[in-house]
């Protein structure tokens, strides 16, 4: 399956609703997942003989475990609320990337076996048998959704396409027709703790290289422990953080912020890894499995607190469903919301102090903040509701002297999504992901042209790799994308001497 | 009695048993099946009042349809809210002596038809000039559409053209409540509005009327935001607990 030659989209002078072009991504598909990574995770390795059956008492299933995969697949009245609403519809134009219309690929099949009026009247009430045709079709589309839940901030049911393609993957993969990409980050997450396939000794030594490079850099001795039992705060984020750029630049701001703020904290090899991409095929097992990682980390080191560093799709199974999978976490320290966000922590410090911060290191740089899709509608961060938005954004006006947002369409609750979630950050759907960043592409251009905004900070390790990648193909540069932590990093003022010598004998002595 | 009071009786009686047993079943579907995981749309009401107040929201002024199209959302509002008034002056052939702000509303009932009958043609208008919405229609979506105006226009033309004995057509529904008929009026008009009605009963809980009552069990709007601070297992969840090694 090579990648075929595409064209990326125009940025026109404003955003428009594109015409329908029909089948235009029908040929999008990711590379299909080898026999033995599908076994790894309990599917079959390929298409069984009887797909059509394992796969409709699979929905059967799923639509009595689902509240909300079945009243989702009931209520869709047609509207048309959600059809101008996805970044893959205006990047592609091609239909099926209209919300409603993926969800329907799978409605289709629903209404032909589970409802009356699909028994009797399929072609009436648009109800389909479960053919090849339809499961290619799955496969493409089901795979052109990066569960960004926007077309569910303007559903007026709240219908949300991320649970129909979550559980549409769910039956892909019971009847052998898994993803490549996703499981096979999956497999590697239960075996050795991280996304990556990083092992111990190998992270070891990277964050090495960082503590003598920050070292080298500022004259302090910041530390970036891993494994240091007795530590305060378990630090769980992203594998990419420790090697991407621009993430391990935040991987960096953490740590600063953690040394300043004299807060002990260590690095996992066990559960090394935030980004939970059980959560993408739909597995309640998988991602429960993926989520017990952490927490056995949290008793093994004895900490008092789990902090989640910057991630958007890892930050709604931390946020929303960690408590849920793996708690209760009545072990630790109950002043602290469990897990907490590094934002949320940095925000705190700069609200009570601790943190000294000149934001005119900044200066070189005019920025903008992206929401990331599963951070602005899948979660929070404080304690009020919308503190998602706020909490970024005023830790960026604290160590930044200049920064605008893009316009109100395409930010907070209707950010797009950058183009590379939910599973679809692989080389093998490159077309996809730039098509798909086009909305926010036209968002950011608009700001740069008009306030001159020269960078953009995001908090999400997804994001950030996608933005990298496809910054070039918009005439953008791939280091204007940064971390919202390098940017912490920046401002952060360390004074060799103000170093808090009994928090840093404590920590050695641990 | 005649032929057709007896099978318009049978009828009303028959749909809503259908109308009422099969809806029931599917609430009771919804209300069974488990919401496993914390799923609100975000920012979300971190207060079961809050979630009051945003269904409150949803169910009134459509508040997210709002976000996303001016035009659907007018359209949608006019149909649904002209429907509403409509069926509540409705009320005064079903109720003996009837209720004062029944009375009161009568005027209003009357002329929300036409809001209605407008919002309606919007819709459909919609459905069949945008091509997106063209796209996603089954030939369900369209027909569901034209049931409903056949529906108003021979509601209206009874109130404002050509008057049915809506005293007699009364006193049928009344009998009907207590199983003793009275004879249904025989004119044309009313024969096709009473009739499209009872289809419409009988299609509601195999159609996407069910938005009606799923609305009320979407998570994404009615879960409170607060899974830090509270579990939130499923039962079928909790047997995978007992497994869990960690």
């Amino acid at each position: 399956m090579a990648v075929a030659e595409f064209k990326t989209p125009k940025i026109g002078e404003y955003p428009v609703i594109p015409h329908l072009q029909e089948g235009v991504m029908a040929h999008s598909k990711p590379y299909v997942a080898k026999p033995d990574l599908q076994e790894k995770l309990g599917y079959p390795g390929e298409l069984v003989d009887n797909w059509k059956e394992v796969a409709i008492e699979k929905m059967g299933e799923l639509t009595g475990k689902y509240r909300s995969l079945q009243v989702f697949l009931d209520s869709c009245v047609k509207c048309g609320a959600c059809t101008d609403k996805c970044h893959y519809y205006l990047g592609t134009t091609d239909p099926k990337n209209m919300p409603v219309a993926r969800q329907d690929l799978f409605r289709k099949v629903y209404r032909r076996y589970f409802t009356v009026s699909g028994k009797l009247f399929p072609k009436l009430v648009g109800a389909e048998d479960l053919t090849e045709e339809v499961l290619d079709d799955w496969y493409s589309y089901f795979h052109q959704c990066s569960q960004c839940r926007r077309c569910s901030v303007y559903c007026p049911y709240g219908i949300d396409t991320a649970e129909i393609s979550m559980a549409a993957r769910e039956v892909m993969d019971v009847v052998g027709k898994g993803q490549k990409y996703c499981n096979e980050i999956i497999g590697k997450v239960h075996v050795i703790g991280n996304n990556l396939g990083l092992p111990e000794p190998a992270l070891v030594d990277t964050l090495e290289g960082l503590e003598e490079d920050v070292e080298e850099e500022t004259g302090v001795q910041v530390r970036f422990p891993v494994d240091e039992k007795g530590a305060d705060v378990l630090l769980v984020t992203p594998s990419a953080d420790f090697f991407a750029e621009p993430h391990i630049d935040g991987l960096i701001g953490y740590a600063k912020v953690f040394h300043q703020a004299g807060i002990s904290w260590t690095l996992s090899s066990y559960a090394s890894e935030a980004a939970n991409f059980g959560m993408f095929i739909g597995s309640y097992e998988n991602m429960q499995k993926l989520a017990l990682r952490i927490r056995q980390a949290a008793i093994d080191l004895g900490v008092k607190r789990i902090v989640f560093g910057e991630c958007g799709h890892a930050w709604r199974v931390a946020y929303s469903f960690l408590n849920t999978l793996a708690g209760p976490f009545d072990f630790l320290d109950p002043s602290y919301p469990v897990p907490q966000h590094i934002c949320e922590v940095t925000h705190g410090l700069i609200q009570e102090g601790r943190l000294t911060l000149d934001p005119s290191k900044n200066d070189d740089m005019v920025l903008t903040y992206h929401d990331s899709c599963n951070v602005a509608r899948a979660s929070r961060m404080g304690d009020r509701s919308g503190g998602q938005f706020e909490i970024p954004r005023e830790i960026i006006k604290s160590v930044c002297n200049h920064y605008v947002d893009m316009p109100s369409y395409s930010i907070k609750e209707g950010t797009y999504c950058c183009g590379g979630g939910g599973g679809l950050l692989t080389d093998d759907l490159i077309e996809l992901r730039v098509k798909g960043a086009l909305p926010r592409m036209e968002a950011l251009k608009n700001v740069v042209e008009e306030y001159g905004v020269t960078h953009m900070a995001a908090i999400c390790a997804i994001c950030k790799s996608q933005f990298s990648k496809v910054f070039p193909y918009y005439d953008f540069e791939m280091d204007q994308i940064v971390s919202l932590h390098q940017l912490v990093s920046n401002a952060i003022v360390l004074q060799p001497e103000e170093a808090t010598p009994s928090e840093e004998e404590q920590a050695d002595a641990a | 009695m005649s032929v057709l009071t007896t099978v318009f009786a049978v009828l009303f009686y028959v749909a809503t048993a259908i109308l009422l047993v099969f809806t029931a079943h599917k609430i009771w579907r919804y209300a069974k099946a488990p919401a496993p995981l914390k799923i609100p749309t975000t920012p979300a009401p971190t207060t079961r009042s809050g979630v009051v107040f945003r269904m409150v929201k949803e169910l009134t002024i459509f508040e997210s349809l709002f976000k996303a199209n001016k035009w659907t959302w007018l359209f949608g509002w006019m149909f649904h809210f002209g429907l509403l008034l409509v069926l509540l002056r409705h009320l005064r052939y079903f109720t003996d002596p009837v209720w004062g702000w029944v009375v009161f509303i009568q005027p209003f009932g009357k002329y929300a038809a036409f809001m209605m009958l407008a919002g309606l043609a919007g819709l459909w208008a919609r459905r069949i000039f945008v091509d997106r919405v063209r796209y996603i229609s089954a030939p369900s979506d369209h027909l569901m559409l034209l049931l409903l105006i056949a529906i108003g226009v021979t509601g209206a033309l009874m109130t404002f053209v050509d008057h049915t004995d809506i005293v007699a057509l009364k006193a049928f529904f009344l009998g009907l409540f207590v199983f003793n008929w009275s004879p249904l009026p025989d004119d044309l008009i009313l024969i096709v509005h009473l009739s499209l009605v009872i289809l419409l009963m009988i299609i509601f809980p195999f159609s996407k009327l069910l938005h009606a009552p799923g609305i009320f069990f979407s998570p994404t709007r009615n879960q409170v935001d607060n899974p830090r601070e509270r579990r939130h297992v499923a039962s079928w969840a909790a047997r995978l607990e007992s497994t869990k090694t960690g």
